[in-house]
């Protein structure tokens, strides 16, 4: 029982981060149907940018996690004008290549720059942990949480009570509508990458932390699972994100305990495969008519 | 090292190798070597992974490679100049097979050094074998590497031991020396981790302890609490890891935080600098490791390489660039002795009782592999304080 508990702990941790990458990716496609595959490259920055400003400036954790997330969400914004913004109206098939591009330009600048070995930080947060009954949590995993809770929470309160996450739910429903209605799309599209990559940006500096282990290709695999955590949570919806996040990192975890540590990525694609197959909207999507 | 994901490649390999000897034929080369004139220069191919994921392995071996050719240059009593021809096998076998071909054909080397990992280096024995130049690997030590069926590739060597050898050594230090009779298992999912993980668990059973716990991951994950949750109430006394440092510090890293306080032990993928910065140097006690390559009590030889090292690069050698030092001298050495390539320098490299600065050795002519004595260093809070011979029965 204690093992079981304590894997529900490491699930949590993992799902956690998964979660903030999918936010990314689910926040996006509800405004413009795109599945922004650069996304995990962003992720991928957040984490280089808290390697740069913490080896070389020697920021502490909190100065260097709002860097991360400003130096995210520009890049986020200036992809969205340089890659995307031009092929708007473009079929969507066009867009998604080009997201792939952006991903592939991403990684290897990244890596033409810094190198592709692997890098690690120096220590930011102690990595003591406790005892609560059975189970042991450090305080790294304690951060994960906390951070992902409050940037969650902080995101929920943006997009319902603020005017700007107004917007983005209109244009998110009906583009030209909330056009006729004076809203300015491209901004709320910029905001909306702006939040999102923000993000990606948190989750790129708690990994680093976590694992003490960076790479210019490490967005690729947490990318993807954070892809069909969207998927599963219903591509779009921002609670399903959140739920679709932390269910994969405890499917992960739950296969590694009980099953083999090998079928870890497989578990991952087998419920892409089944939420495809089975529900393809998602947990929380909406069943949208197609409109003709 | 490191023979991973290559067999696919490999396989791919094959063709082209088959090709390239039919070209030789073909083509009527069918010398088998000639004598040198005094003063000659003798061109020697490095072929090492200069690009690519293990860069940093081939660049460490090419350096000193270059190293140990220069140093020949310089001495006043040899026969001979050398050269070295370099090469970037970027990490890939048919790349390497390619590079390979070139240095024989277009740039007549007398002998290729290198690569670094197995893969990329059994890609090029065949065509060394067709065209009589010996290729020495300073650190392929995939099990059975030399191998062509039963017999070994006539003109292919390493100067390393080979992986079940590091496996069976680290098994005889925990359950003799350490005194472990319960271990777990963590291995990559490749031919080097399995064929460490298999011979560590051979030799560990038949002296007296038992598996408890066995575990795999695939190289570049980077979370491994759920794995050691699992395997941490299972009573092992001993943690095996068959991997490469980026794993193994990460493990290492986990485990330590996870509370598992038992010796945790490893082969020559734990030999970088790199593992201090992943496990964090707290972590690193009671972690034991077989190596080829240890600076702890040097001898002069060694102490002069690391020197002429440091001095030329600006950075430490290690054990990669140790091991190419030695396959580089050992052809210098049978060149200036012979005085010839092709089948007589192949001879001499087989007769040779070669002392480098990873030991002394001789080759097994069954395997072509160096019967040497593996080094178990320790570590305490990342630092190697002490070496120990193993000697596998």
């Amino acid at each position: 029982m204690s093992q079981f508990l304590q894997q529900i702990v490491n699930g949590l941790s993992l799902g956690s981060i998964y979660a903030l990458i999918a936010l990314g990716y689910t926040m996006v496609y509800g405004i413009i149907k795109l599945i922004n595959f650069a996304h995990g490259d962003v992720y991928m920055i957040g984490a280089y940018t808290a390697f740069i400003v913490t080896t070389y400036f020697g920021f502490s954790f909190f100065p260097a996690l709002i860097t991360c997330m400003v130096v995210c969400g520009l890049l986020g914004v200036l992809i969205e004008r340089i890659a995307y913004r031009p092929l708007r109206h473009s079929p969507r098939i066009t867009a998604l290549i080009t997201a792939i591009g952006v991903s592939y330009v991403i990684e290897y600048t990244t890596a033409y720059f810094m190198g592709s070995e692997k890098r690690t930080y120096p220590q930011l947060l102690s990595n003591a942990s406790f005892q609560l009954g059975p189970i042991k949590i450090s305080t790294q995993q304690i951060y994960i949480f906390l951070i992902t809770i409050v940037l969650m929470l902080l995101l929920q309160f943006i997009i319902q009570k603020t005017k700007m996450g107004r917007a983005m739910r209109a244009v998110s429903t009906d583009e030209n509508a909330a056009k006729l209605m004076g809203i300015n799309v491209d901004n709320t599209i910029s905001f909306t990458f702006l939040i999102g990559s923000a993000l990606a940006g948190a989750a790129g500096i708690l990994v680093g932390i976590y694992y003490n282990s960076i790479n210019p290709l490490m967005g690729m695999v947490p990318g993807l699972k954070a892809f069909v955590a969207a998927v599963f949570g219903g591509i779009g919806s921002i609670p399903g994100a959140m739920i679709g996040g932390l269910f994969i990192g405890m499917a992960e975890t739950m296969v590694i305990a009980y099953g083999s540590s090998l079928y870890r990525d497989a578990i991952v694609y087998a419920i892409l495969i089944i939420v495809l197959i089975v529900k393809p909207t998602g947990l929380l999507g909406k069943n949208e008519r197609e409109k003709v | 090292m490191k023979g991973n994901m290559w067999k696919v490649l490999a396989a791919g390999t094959m063709a082209l190798t088959m090709l390239a000897g039919c070209s030789s034929s073909s083509t009527g080369k069918e010398e088998t070597g000639k004598k040198l004139n005094e003063g000659d220069t003798v061109k020697i191919g490095l072929n090492f992974e200069l690009s690519g994921d293990v860069s940093s392995y081939g660049q460490a071996e090419r350096n000193a490679a270059q190293l140990a050719i220069e140093q020949y240059n310089e001495r006043s009593d040899t026969k001979f100049k050398a050269e070295g021809v370099e090469v970037d096998d970027k990490g890939d076998a048919a790349e390497s097979t390619t590079q390979a071909i070139k240095l024989i054909e277009e740039d007549g080397v007398a002998a290729i050094v290198g690569p670094a990992t197995s893969g990329a280096s059994i890609a090029t024995y065949e065509v060394a074998t067709q065209n009589n130049t010996p290729v020495i690997s300073p650190s392929a030590t995939q099990v059975n590497a030399m191998m062509n069926g039963e017999t070994p590739y006539e003109y292919a060597w390493r100067v390393c031991f080979e992986d079940s050898y590091q496996g069976a050594a680290m098994a005889i230090y925990s359950a003799d020396t350490l005194k472990c009779k319960k271990a777990a298992i963590i291995n990559e999912t490749s031919d080097y981790g399995q064929g460490l993980a298999n011979q560590f668990e051979t030799t560990f059973k038949e002296h007296g302890g038992e598996v408890v716990a066995h575990e795999q991951y695939n190289a570049g994950d980077t979370d491994f609490a759920s794995m050691l949750t699992k395997i941490k109430d299972s009573g092992f006394d001993v943690l095996y890891i068959a991997g490469y440092y980026s794993e193994a510090g990460l493990i290492i890293k986990q485990a330590r935080e996870d509370g598992i306080d038992c010796p945790i032990v490893g082969a020559d993928g734990f030999e970088s600098e790199k593992l201090v910065q992943l496990a964090g140097k707290e972590n690193l006690n009671e972690v034991w490791y077989t190596t080829a390559y240890t600076t702890v009590n040097a001898s002069d030889e060694l102490n002069a390489f690391i020197d002429a090292y440091t001095k030329k690069y600006d950075q430490a050698p290690n054990m990669f660039s140790a091991l190419a030092y030695d396959a580089t001298n050992l052809v210098l050495d049978q060149l200036e002795a012979t005085g010839a390539t092709g089948e007589e320098l192949n001879e001499a490299i087989k007769k040779a009782n070669f002392e480098g600065i990873t030991g002394s050795f001789t080759f097994d002519e069954k395997t072509h592999t160096p019967v040497k004595s593996v080094m178990v260093v320790n570590q305490v809070d990342g630092v190697q304080t002490e070496a120990t011979e193993v000697k596998v029965d």
